[in-house]
């Protein structure tokens, strides 16, 4: 299964970055294949729809899971439409590494 | 080629979204898709003729499209995992979640942003603060400032309604 994680930079080391829509960079992240792909968020700085224009851009990658710390108001419909769930997160200082590993253990 | 100064995107409502899906993606006849969506037929036709003429418009002149939250069919439940304190939905309506999605511990509770949501709803959007992360509503209080609030679900700060618009995170 994918799973996207926002990351406030380019490594694995970075921090989840806790704004779903505006996050610098997307983790997709494939449970089965350990497979990482770092996609920087072309919605980063934009002045409307960022948080669809993102919901748009990691369901092309067929993602089923998003963590982030905070999604923003109208997203929740419109995942659930998509039936992508949302993992709601509130740890600015966890590094999306630390995130990858809990999803390993299960 | 859009000129500078006209609109660079085409905002779909979900509804609309949710028709092509089914109509045109699904391929289910209107009559299927009017079932599925809850709504009469021609309320169906006259959605589905809209979606159709915002997605020409975008093809046609390069517009981009973004879907915007409309009419909500179905809204997941929330959860709460006691381990690692993570928030979560569950988006396939007939699973019930038996594991955090992050941690996999089993200890996870039901959890219930709203407690009044049928009398919010008939409230002006000025009187009601809102959370931009997980949508909880509540009243608003006039002697606090929700935006010194934080959602009781979530920990975002809460804002009032009718301000939600130009909040997009
Ligand atoms: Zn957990
Ligand atoms: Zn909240």
């Amino acid at each position: 299964m994918k799973v996207a994680i926002t990351s406030t930079g380019q490594s694995l080391e970075s921090k989840l970055d806790q704004r779903f829509g505006r996050c610098a960079f997307f983790v997709i992240y494939d449970t089965e294949t350990g497979g990482v792909e770092i996609l920087p968020n072309p919605n980063k700085d934009a002045e409307e729809g960022a948080g669809p224009a993102s919901v748009q851009l990691v369901a092309s990658k067929e993602v089923e899971k998003i963590v982030s710390g905070e999604f923003g108001y109208k997203i929740k419909s419109l995942l659930d439409s998509l039936r992508i769930q949302m993992v709601v997160y509130k740890e600015p200082e966890k590094t999306v590494k630390s995130v990858i590993d809990m999803l390993n253990k299960q | 080629m859009a000129k500078v100064g006209q609109p660079r995107s085409v905002f779909l409502h979900l509804e609309e979204y949710e028709v092509i899906r089914l109509c045109d993606f699904e391929n289910l006849n209107h009559h299927e898709a009017a079932r599925v969506m809850d709504v009469s037929r021609p309320t169906l036709t006259r959605i589905y003729a809209k979606a159709r003429a915002k997605i020409a418009d975008a093809l046609v002149t390069g517009k981009q499209i973004i879907i915007e939250g409309g009419k909500i069919y179905f809204d997941s439940e929330w959860y709460k995992c006691n381990v690692c304190g993570c928030l979560f939905n569950q988006p396939e309506k007939s699973v019930t979640p038996e594991k955090c999605p992050l941690c996999g511990s089993g200890s996870i509770v039901n959890y219930v942003p709203v407690d009044d949501s049928t009398q919010v709803t008939r409230r002006a959007p000025s009187d009601i603060c809102v959370c931009p992360g997980c949508g909880y509503e509540r009243e608003h209080e006039p002697s606090r400032r929700c935006k010194d609030e934080e959602c009781p679900v979530c920990g975002s700060h809460l804002i009032r309604k009718n301000n939600l618009l130009a909040k997009d995170i």
